[in-house]
């Protein structure tokens, strides 16, 4: 049902990586719920709306004030290279 | 008296009498956590100088003659994936093992608003995903009714905490279950809140549309406590609900009066062949609880029930893709040492600080939502989601609430649950639909079977919940009176 | 053989609001970097997004503008992607229900308006930036990631790279006028990526589709659009195509540049963003919105031509910009004479404007002033050269034009014996101009003219004295 390419492909849209022996598990269990999904075809979902939250309200539209931002300090805190006040790799990026 | 058996209502009383010091209570606590949390691990980090202070203040409020808030010098543990400035947010995984939020969760500027004393993060399934709180970075806790079982998860830290009097009330999250099934494998109440009833500003995501914010007590005052402490619009969350419903339990009252009037049903599509059958003596016995008190106790259906489990995997499974795609090691977080291009330390990070249950998800739900691949089944499940939802609806037209047991598999030995898919997640099939409905739930303890606690879930239509508070301290206190 | 160019166009627009999309960080250019930075705009564990207001009626005055379908009924879904700028791995954008559908743009071409059909206008939050240092480091700075945008995107309707740069500079000016944006492509609050192809008419034959980034300027999008069309009709007539692929234009080569292969489209499992609620735009919001527009340049110049009977130049000048347009009619209150207030406009205020090189609201002339100045040249009160004296008096002192004219004594003499009395004297003394102007020597008279004007100061109304010297010659 799912191949060894899907889950390359998967793997590599959400950037994870698995050793080879892991795919095999992944693709078992992969193979062990979609039978188990397949329950759905069960029941006929043609008229059913679907439920994208529970909620009833609307969305509350913020009002356009400036509100305060955190130092820079602290929004460089948490993080392992930074240079000038800048979040900082190596360049790897195009 | 021993203090750390006090219930989080009596050490409010005692404090405000001046029988006890905020102090006294918090040394008190952090002993017992010395004493005993090397055999439970229920604790990540623990702000030993914070919590000291803070009772120091309460301490000085009192003797000022000043008012004092709801949770006036209450020790209280935290989940550890709720955001404090004052201690590191891990969420039980190497990618935020040294984390710092610059910000308090709103709930957390609430405890402290109202004197509650924060004593530490407990430990949890890594980024809540998991039912047994095996998969935490730092260690599996034990449950400390016997340390050989699990305390259940992904709120395992905070349930075992309160049920080791290491604390006397906590916050954990609820999205599938991760706060009833830990408070019925810990023998304690635990209350999962309607959505939107209590702010998630700060909360990590796992699943926006099934998270909440959950309590933990010894008993039922307590947890309603708690709850009443944390409740409330936040404009800061643009999913809170605007009108809150106010949480005041009268005191006291005799169990047939709190439970007088409501119609009780019960689904009859609980009786799968996977539970557990010594619950099914165990629902009987309940049943006859709620009847001696008065209450009327019908069979229901919810039609839809046996599909909740699939539906909830595939909705938080794509959810949780999402939510943790921000974990890349760039701003914060377990950055890895070798990478030569983007995608390489995007990949080596995740990889060297995710562990395989978190993987594992946010595979299926990239999958889920891919289309040409697995998107079918996303749509799919958000339409099974509208008739789970309307079961529920039309159920509580009638019935005031439903009952179920917690979960269907008792509590159960570390490493002993087959580690199948959906096998493992069997806990959740009663307790996941509650949060595909955005309904309130509380599970209570109903007695022991072969020396294992039992929970029973009581749930409740949409912000209803003081219907479950009632029905709660109405069985709570038939129990005591050995009905 | 004949070639046709499809062009489509997708626009980023920042918006001038105060505020991100999400949060109330600043909405400012410029900055050091990382201090408008929240944990919303950062993607902190545990933030969660709040819609700014404005940012949603600024994208509605857009699509009303654009005569758009505005979807009452809508959501934020997320586009789920990895990229060194964006912070939650995912951007908050919107999918299948876009806040604008449908709507255009008209442009003026040589033989008449051609529509530009939009696709759709959605809103989105923009990302941060990234800089690149000389050591081979990449800097990241969150200011931008956060900011609210919005998303045009066009049908393949245009057909030449002029049409496309026709197309945004009427979107730019719009945009301007309705103050949405302040659409600066230098600054980046304005970018454009292009998708352009070309057909063989005869053949059939079609070149794969190649997207345009990183474009600067119109002129850098123009000269990149060129560059593409003769790329592609060389490659059809060697039989060949091109590769479906994103290319940047360079601007110190002048030619285009392969950033990467598309390959297959990117699979952004678009969902919709459980942290945030439906949005519903009552129409009530809409008609507010629809009603505080202001009147858009076309609409205006249509009406300056029909209500002041302007040509169609002339509308266009005075409405170039809404200040200079609303100075006209203001100006108009106090004088009743379209043709003359737009001939001064256009004349000597426009390029006392340009020399200066200021707007008209920072100048010292106010309406009331030109048009009392207007009024006294009218009146014949004063001529038209001692006009544009007084004009520049006003420019630099702000002085009304009356006021001006009586300290001055610049008040036209109009009393036909006075002036008489100096033409008789100048007549007298210049016999010589006179007679040469009898041997037909022209330019004698407008020299006599000119001794009389210096005689009076200026003061005397010129074509009065040019008839009165005509008549006595004659009678000579």
């Amino acid at each position: 049902m799912v191949t060894k390419e899907q889950v390359d492909h998967i793997a590599h849209l959400c950037k994870l990586k698995f050793a080879e022996e892991e795919k095999e598990r992944i693709i078992h269990e992969f193979n062990v719920t979609l039978k188990e999904l397949e329950a759905f075809n069960q029941i006929d979902l043609e008229n059913v709306a679907p439920t994208l939250g529970v909620n009833k309200h609307v969305q509350r539209l913020r009002e356009d004030i400036v509100g305060p931002s955190l130092d820079r300090d602290e929004v460089l805190e948490n993080t392992v290279e930074k240079q000038y006040g800048y979040f900082k790799l190596l360049k790897i990026v195009e | 008296m021993d203090i750390v058996k006090l219930s989080a209502v009596e050490i409010k009383e005692k404090i405000l009498k001046k029988e006890l010091s905020a102090t006294e209570v918090v040394k008190a606590h952090l002993n017992r956590i010395e004493e005993i949390d090397k055999d439970i691990n229920a604790f990540i980090s623990i702000n030993k100088e914070g919590a000291l202070e803070a009772a120091e203040k309460v301490d000085e409020k009192i003797k000022n003659g000043e008012e004092l808030g709801a949770l006036g010098g209450i020790p209280i543990a935290l989940k550890d994936n709720i955001v404090t400035k004052d201690t590191k947010t891990t969420c039980g995984s190497k990618m935020l093992e040294n984390y710092r939020s610059p910000y308090d969760a709103t709930v957390v500027e609430k405890i402290k608003a109202q004197d509650g004393i924060i004593i530490g993060k407990t430990n949890m399934d890594e980024f809540a995903m998991g039912s047994s709180n095996k998969t935490s970075f730092f260690g599996p806790t034990r449950n400390p009714v016997n340390t050989n079982l699990v305390p259940g998860g992904s709120s395992g830290g905070s349930a075992a905490a309160v049920k080791a009097e290491e604390v006397a009330l906590a916050l954990g999250t609820d999205t599938g279950g991760s706060t009833r099934q830990p408070a019925a494998y810990c023998d304690i109440v635990g209350i999962k809140p309607s959505y939107g009833l209590v702010s998630r500003y700060g909360v990590v995501s796992l699943a926006n549309t099934l998270d909440t914010v959950g309590v933990f007590g010894r008993d039922v005052s307590d947890a309603a406590l708690m709850l009443s402490a944390i409740v409330g619009y936040d404009e800061k969350d643009s999913t809170s609900y605007e009108n809150p419903t106010h949480l005041v339990v009268e005191k006291d009252l005799e169990p047939t009066e709190y439970i007088k009037g409501m119609k009780i049903g019960i689904p009859r599509e609980i009786y799968l062949d996977q539970i557990d059958k010594r619950l099914i003596g165990v629902m009987d016995k309940v049943i006859k609880v709620f009847q001696s008190l008065g209450a009327k106790v019908e069979e229901i259906t919810l039609p839809h029930l046996e599909y909740g489990l699939s539906t909830y995997h595939v909705i938080s499974a794509a959810e949780i893709s999402s939510n943790m795609a921000r974990f890349d090691g760039l701003r914060y977080g377990y950055r890895a040492k070798e990478y030569s291009t983007l995608d390489e330390l995007y990949i080596n990070s995740r990889n060297e600080a995710f562990g395989d249950e978190v993987k594992r998800r946010i595979l299926m739900g990239t999958y889920y939502l891919s289309m040409g691949l697995g998107r079918e089944y996303y749509e799919k499940a958000l339409k099974m989601r509208t008739l789970i939802i309307d079961d529920f609806n039309k159920a509580f037209k009638d019935y005031d609430i439903i009952l179920t047991p917690t979960s269907p598999i008792l509590p159960f030995q570390l490493g002993k649950l087959k580690d199948e898919p959906l096998t493992k997640d069997l806990t959740s099939i009663f307790t996941a639909p509650v949060n595909l409905a955005g309904l309130c739930a509380m599970s209570i303890p109903c007695g022991y079977v072969d020396g294992l606690p039992v929970g029973l879930q009581i749930i409740g239509d949409r912000f209803k919940e003081m219907n479950i508070i009632k029905a709660g301290l109405a069985f709570e206190g038939g129990m005591k009176n050995g009905i | 053989m004949a070639y046709k160019t499809i062009i489509g166009l997708e626009i980023h627009v920042e918006l001038a609001t105060n505020t991100k999309m999400f949060c109330a960080c600043p909405n400012t250019f410029g900055g050091e970097a990382n201090t408008h930075c929240c944990p919303v705009c950062l993607g902190l564990p545990g933030s969660l997004p709040v819609i700014n207001k404005t940012a949603i009626e600024y994208a509605i005055k857009a699509g009303i503008a654009f005569n758009c379908k505005i979807n009452t009924k809508t959501k934020m879904d997320r586009k789920n992607y990895y990229y060194a700028d964006l912070v939650k791995g995912y951007q908050i954008s919107q999918d299948d229900i876009p806040l604008c559908e449908g709507g255009y743009i008209e442009i003026e071409l040589e033989d008449g308006a051609k529509k530009i059909n939009l696709q759709r206008i959605h809103i989105e939050e923009d990302t941060g930036k990234l800089t690149h240092t000389m050591d081979g480091d990449t800097l990241i700075d969150y200011n931008r990631s956060g900011v609210p945008l919005i998303e045009i995107v066009t049908r393949p309707d245009m057909n030449t790279p002029e049409e496309a740069r026709l197309f945004l500079e009427k979107l730019r000016s719009t945009l301007k006028y309705i103050e949405v944006s302040d659409c600066k492509m230098e600054e980046g609050s304005l970018r454009c990526d292009i998708n352009i192809n070309v057909v063989d008419t005869e053949t059939g034959a079609k070149t794969n589709i190649t997207e345009i980034k990183n474009l600067n300027s119109f002129k850098g999008a123009v000269k990149a659009m060129e560059f593409e069309e003769k790329r592609h009709i060389q490659l059809l007539k060697e039989g060949k195509n091109t590769v479906r692929e994103t290319r940047r234009w360079d601007e110190v080569k002048n030619e285009t540049v392969t950033m990467r292969e598309k390959g297959e489209a990117e699979d952004y499992r678009y969902a919709v963003d459980g942290d945030l609620a439906p949005i519903e735009i009552p129409d009530t919001w809409i008609e507010e919105i629809r009603n505080k527009l202001p009147e858009l340049p076309h609409h205006k110049k249509e009406r300056f031509m029909r209500q002041y009977n302007l040509s169609e130049y002339d509308a266009g000048v005075l409405t170039a910009s809404k200040d200079l347009a609303s100075f006209y009619e203001e100006t108009l209150k106090y004088i009743d004479d379209t043709k003359l207030v737009s001939n001064w406009i256009m004349g000597d205020v426009l390029r006392r404007l340009k020399d200066e090189e200021v707007e008209i609201e920072d100048t010292k002339l106010s309406p009331k002033a030109l048009g009392q100045l207007l009024s006294l040249i009218k009146s014949g009160k004063i001529n038209n050269n001692t006009g544009k004296k007084v004009l520049r008096e006003v420019f630099e002192t702000g002085k009304d034009p009356e006021v001006i004219v009586k300290e001055k004594g610049l008040i036209q003499i109009t009393d036909e014996s006075q002036i008489l009395e100096v033409v008789e004297k100048v007549l007298s003394e210049n016999q010589q101009s006179v007679i040469d102007y009898k041997n037909g020597k022209d330019r004698a008279l407008g020299f006599l003219v000119g001794q009389v004007m210096k005689a009076t100061k200026g003061k005397a109304n010129p074509q009065l004295v040019n008839k009165m010297i005509l008549d006595l010659i004659n009678k000579m």
